[in-house]
């Protein structure tokens, strides 16, 4: 019985783990419902998109390759140079930012003043766009990421746990990787945001878009900013989950792993997102952990298991019913 | 000059308030219908039928189904797949179960089962609001297609968890399994299509539709001026679902006749008949088929010019036509963020006034 | 009127390719979008390449020039329907849809329409019983030769006795990935192994529920039977926890180098099962070098010539077109027409003399086709990846598997099938 308490602990340890990958995604969905109102569907896209770029910028590939090949019958694929991870890094985050730069231009600013909805469905548009965009520019194969990330389970804390309990508890050492960077980022983000003076813009921003008009705050440099920050930050969550599977297509599809950690959370609070993303990925493992143990699936006469596909979303919708903003959001008042 | 109610005399109440009230609207209207019953079913052909006119049709009643939670009663829904997946799963049961039972009544009958579904996820809409909502229906979603995948009862214990569709006539006519011709499917779906938007166009503009539209506009007023929201949330979850329902049922058993849960239930699907809702015009009949039209055909229409006009390499043309998809929806959005079927409105308004036009 | 014209091109797009007679009509239902495009590409690719290498050193088929008809499914139910009604009126021959689920979707409509069908390792595997299923081959494997394969394997290993030993099976959760279970229960039934079922929902990126699972209960073999992003993340996962690689078995649709490069070195031994061949020491992939690659005229970048689905893909090419040449034989015609394809399938050999006379000895296994077994032989061998040299290199021979337990379980659901939809098997 002990034994199997020690593995529940287990299981409880790595879902808080992976609950903070999920929040690595669900930050950049915060941030950029606060600052602008729009729910960012294409989060996971961009995440997939900034892998991409990442990878195809160190390896020196030629953008569009496969394109240009189609049409003027050339057979390029590479430039000559490799260029080191840091000034990849650094290119990308550039990518990123002219895209944030881009999607103010071209789409924000044509929406101002839509409804919620109008603004989120043409961010699943801007989801399409980029999928396609980024297999074009970049091919559909999948790419390996070449940072030195070091994965595997770690073998202190195995080491450690085996003296004292007897049995040596698993933690990967990619998932430290991930909570220390989200640690990092979360630290930054409020840093910046309470002491810079850009930082104070933005938050200004978030409260009341048209009193921050009014003290000469940029909206649009505001947004600018915001989505260069998200893109930066779907970039750390591209990079962390391509590590895991490559870089393909399937990263995209991370959004949907962030979206109840956002509900639970709520759609605001940057704390909220993290504390959140554990919450769930401690709920659906230790859930998954119980619900297949055998003596579960006696009880319900059928083996049950494959649960984590909706077993967060259900915790969250439970947990709205009894608190309708979510964790940290903000309170909603209603007026007539 | 000509399109306007001047001239077009209404002599009883019936008449009045008839859905078309222009004489213009109303021929087109019945040559729509003569074309698609008495000309489209001697020119279909398989590939029409499979590729275009048959989606075409059952997205539109899906559509039907949450434009009416959606655009009229303003409570966003991202479970339309799981619903669907319902009315599938129902129609199977019921197929097999009762294998004398007629499909149309099995279609029926399917609707009435996801209506009953859809009641039960409808109930935390009356907490949970705006994209709280929108993301909280995924649990319907996510939940939903678990447990078809999960619970063997509801495959027969296949060992493969696919469901079939039987064969099934009507009126001697096969309109599901592999035999059926084109043209029953088409057929069938497009009686069930034209009474279901029948009911829905009635329903939007009767007492229930005014309720729906004072929950969307301010639930809170809407209470005030005695709506019961629980009762109007609810009906309006019942009646979408048990349009997606139908839907559900009729792309499984009529359309492709063999369905894997996750691949053709998944969250895409609920994405998908979003867009159409969004795109058409929220809170508008027109709408619906407008943009079930534009989803279903645009692909179609992109792929086949890409790769059968311009002779492109077929991937390429896969990556481009998400590109201009994704670019087109964004610009829909921009141009008219009230859908396609506002531009309509507009046009007709305009029609109204020519050549004066003030 | 633009939007008019746009909408004349595209209708008079889809009536354009009407049937050009004298050609050899392939449909190629490929995927390469989508999540699993990264797969889908290589298997069109070498469907491709070997069909126009036919085209361009023989002058086709018998003297009639194949066509190729690719179409983007995107691994979508729908649009796979899309594409075989747009070529099914193009004279196609038969069909190779790539695609469980679609397997499932075409069975009864390529039986209406009399056109075959060739899942090669894949789809329904109760098809190889062809007096219930004429149109469907599944030669030369399927999954449930694949499950008996993978424990004669773990059986050769263990001295013949698997007792008391414990097998995981990890699993896409959906038609595909169930569809070894059966086989596995009667087999953990007979050599008395213990089978853990372990699920994983599409598309699997987030499996850390179930390898903490490997990880307590340590079974001695892990199966995997993945399509996608899961194969990479649970090769990477099972590095994680350090299950050992050798002990790691994947079904063919696991094995690919798509599958272990992300991995890098923990990847290395790693096993997977495989029917065919890998890599390029045929005398066959000299011309296709020659004919095709150099010439321009490969369907991908000509980069992926010989990896694993590359190989696949052209395999399922290669039995398409030797079945062209029975078919040819039989009825003294080049140009056939599905009918006369289905035939030639039936009545396949694939022996030592083929195989050398395309230039591909030993590239896969030697098999027979008649009514009763649409499914050949079932031989399946082992492959094992070396991820300092980057290759897989196959470690067994060709092994047939247990029929003594498949055949029973082929035929108890063949024959629910054709209770189902009344069909009375038919064999001659």
């Amino acid at each position: 019985m002990f034994e199997q308490f020690l593995f529940g602990i287990e299981a409880a340890i790595n879902g808080l783990m992976t609950g903070v990958m999920y929040s690595l995604v669900a930050l950049g969905f915060v941030l950029i419902f606060k600052a602008s109102g729009v729910f960012n569907y294409a989060q996971g896209v961009m995440a997939l998109f900034g892998a991409l770029t990442l990878v195809g910028i160190q390896e020196g590939q030629v953008p569009f390759a496969h394109l240009i090949n189609a049409i003027f019958g050339t057979k390029i694929t590479n430039f000559t140079w490799e260029v080191p991870a840091l000034a990849a890094i650094a290119l990308t985050v550039g990518v990123m930012i002219i895209f944030a730069w881009l999607v103010e231009r071209l789409l924000l600013r044509n929406l101002v003043n839509q409804d919620p909805i109008i603004l989120f469905m043409a961010t699943i548009g801007l989801a399409y766009f980029m999928e396609g965009l980024g297999d074009l520019m970049w091919g559909s194969n999948i790419k390996t990421i070449n940072l030195g990330l070091n994965q595997g389970m770690n073998e202190t804390i195995d080491a450690a746990t085996y003296e004292w309990f007897g049995y040596g508890f698993y933690i990967d050492n990619l998932d430290i990787t991930a909570a220390i960077i989200a640690v990092i980022l979360v630290v930054a983000l409020t840093v910046f945001s309470q002491y810079s003076t850009t930082g104070r813009a933005l938050r200004a921003v978030a409260d009341d878009h048209q009193a921050a008009l009014s003290v000469g705050i940029s909206l649009r440099s505001i947004w600018v900013i915001v989505w260069g920050i998200a893109g930066f930050i779907a970039l750390v969550a591209g990079v962390m989950w391509g590590a895991k599977s490559g870089v393909q297509f399937s990263l995209s599809l991370i959004t949907l792993k962030a979206l109840p950690v956002l509900m639970l959370g709520g759609f605001t609070s940057i704390p909220g997102a993290i504390i959140g993303g554990m919450i769930i990925g401690v709920g659906e493992k230790v859930f998954e952990f119980i619900v297949s143990a055998s003596w579960f699936g006696d009880l319900v006469g059928f083996t049950m298991n494959a649960t984590e596909n909706w077993f967060a979303y259900v915790l969250a919708l439970i947990f709205l019913v009894f608190r309708p903003q979510g964790l940290f959001g903000d309170k909603i008042i209603e007026r007539v | 000059m000509f399109y306007r109610e001047a001239g077009d005399y209404k002599k009883s109440y019936a008449e009045d308030s008839q859905t078309f009230p222009l004489k213009l609207d109303r021929y087109a209207y019945y040559a729509l219908l003569l074309v698609a019953f008495l000309v489209v079913p001697f020119v279909i052909n398989d590939y029409w039928a499979a590729a275009v006119l048959i989606p075409f049709l059952i997205w539109s009643i899906a559509a039907l189904g949450l434009n009416i939670l959606t655009g009229y009663c303003g409570q966003v829904s991202l479970g339309t797949g799981g619903f669907m997946a319902v009315g599938a799963y129902a129609s199977y049961k019921l197929m097999t179960s009762f294998p004398e039972l007629n499909i149309l009544i099995i279609v029926l009958l399917s609707g009435v089962i996801t209506a009953g579904v859809g009641v039960i996820f409808g109930l935390p809409s009356l907490r949970i609001k705006g994209f709280y909502l929108a993301v909280a229906t995924l649990a319907a979603q996510f939940f939903l297609i678990w447990l078809f995948n999960k619970v063997p009862w509801f495959y027969n214990y296949s060992a493969s968890g696919q469901i079939t569709s039987p064969k099934r006539e009507m009126f001697g006519f096969e309109v599901t399994g592999p035999s059926a011709s084109a043209e029953a499917k088409y057929l069938f779906i497009l009686v069930l299509v034209v009474g279901l938007a029948w009911v829905a166009r009635n329903l939007t503009r009767g007492r229930i539709g005014r309720s729906w539209m004072a929950i969307r506009d301010m639930d809170i007023a809407a209470e005030i001026i005695g709506v019961n929201p629980l009762k109007t949330k609810l009906v309006a979850f019942a009646v979408s679902s048990f349009y997606i329902g139908i839907a559900g049922a009729l792309f499984f058993s009529v359309y492709l006749g063999a369905v894997e849960v996750g691949e053709a239930f998944g969250i895409l699907k609920s994405f998908l008949v979003l867009f159409m809702i969004i795109i058409g015009g929220l809170g508008s009949i027109l709408g619906s088929f407008i943009g079930a039209a534009f989803l279903v055909i645009m692909p179609v229409m992109l792929k086949n010019i890409m790769v059968g006009y311009f002779g492109w390499p077929i991937d390429l043309a896969a990556q481009t036509e998400l590109v201009i998809i994704g670019f087109l929806i964004m610009l829909t959005l921009i141009l008219e963020p009230h859908g396609v079927a506002q531009l309509w409105r507009f046009i007709k308004q305009k029609l109204r006034l020519w050549p004066f036009p003030h | 009127m633009k939007l008019k014209k746009i909408a004349a091109y595209a209708v008079a797009a889809t009536m354009a390719a009407s049937p050009v007679m004298a050609q050899l009509v392939f449909p190629s239902l490929s995927y390469r979008t989508g999540p699993f495009g990264a797969n889908g590409a290589e298997v069109a690719d070498g469907f491709a390449d070997y069909m126009t290498l036919l085209n361009e050193r023989d002058g086709g088929i018998g003297g009639v020039m194949t066509e190729v008809i690719e179409c983007e499914t995107g691994y979508s139910t729908e649009k796979g329907v899309e594409c075989y009604e747009a070529t099914k009126g193009e004279g196609a021959l038969i069909y190779q849809p790539l695609s469980t689920g679609m397997t499932y979707q075409l069975i009864p409509k390529t039986a209406a329409d009399g056109i075959p069908m060739l899942t090669t390792g894949y789809g329904r595997t109760s098809v190889a019983n062809g007096a219930v299923f004429p149109w469907v081959f599944n030669f030369p494997a399927n999954y449930w030769n694949g499950a008996s394969a993978a424990v004669n394997y773990m059986l050769a290993e263990n001295d013949g006795s698997l007792e008391g030993k414990t097998v995981a099976l990890l699993y896409h959760n959906s038609a595909y990935g169930k569809e070894p279970i059966p086989t596995l229960e009667a087999l953990a039934e007979i050599y008395d192994f213990n089978l853990t079922l372990l699920p994983i929902d599409s598309p699997g990126q987030e499996q850390k529920s179930q390898w903490l699972q490997v990880r307590r209960e340590k079974p001695d073999y892990a199966l995997l039977w993945g399509w996608g992003v899961m194969n990479q993340v649970a090769i990477q996962e099972a590095a994680n926890i350090r299950f050992p690689m050798e002990n790691f078995i994947g079904v063919w649709w696991s094995g690919s180098e798509n599958d272990v490069i992300p991995a890098g070195m923990a990847a290395d031994g790693y096993k997977a099962l495989t029917f065919h061949a890998v890599g390029t020491d045929f005398p066959m992939f000299d011309d296709l070098q020659k004919y095709v690659v150099d010439a321009g005229l490969a369907a991908g970048t000509g980069e992926n010539v010989g990896t694993v689905l590359y190989n696949r893909g052209m395999y399922g090419a290669m039995l398409a077109a030797e079945a062209v040449k029975v078919a040819q034989e039989m009825n003294g015609v080049a140009q056939i027409d599905a009918a006369m394809m289905r035939d030639g399938l039936e009545n396949l050999v694939i022996s030592d003399e083929t195989m050398a006379a395309i230039g591909l000895q030993g590239f896969g296994p030697n098999f027979e086709v008649s009514c009763e077994n649409h499914g050949g032989p079932g031989l399946v061998a082992v492959q094992q990846w070396d991820a300092t040299a980057q290759e897989w290199t196959i470690i067994t021979d060709f092994e047939p598997s247990d029929m003594s337990v498949i055949q029973p379980l082929i035929d108890a659901d063949s024959a629910a099938y054709a209770a189902e939809n009344g069909i009375v098997p038919n064999c001659g």
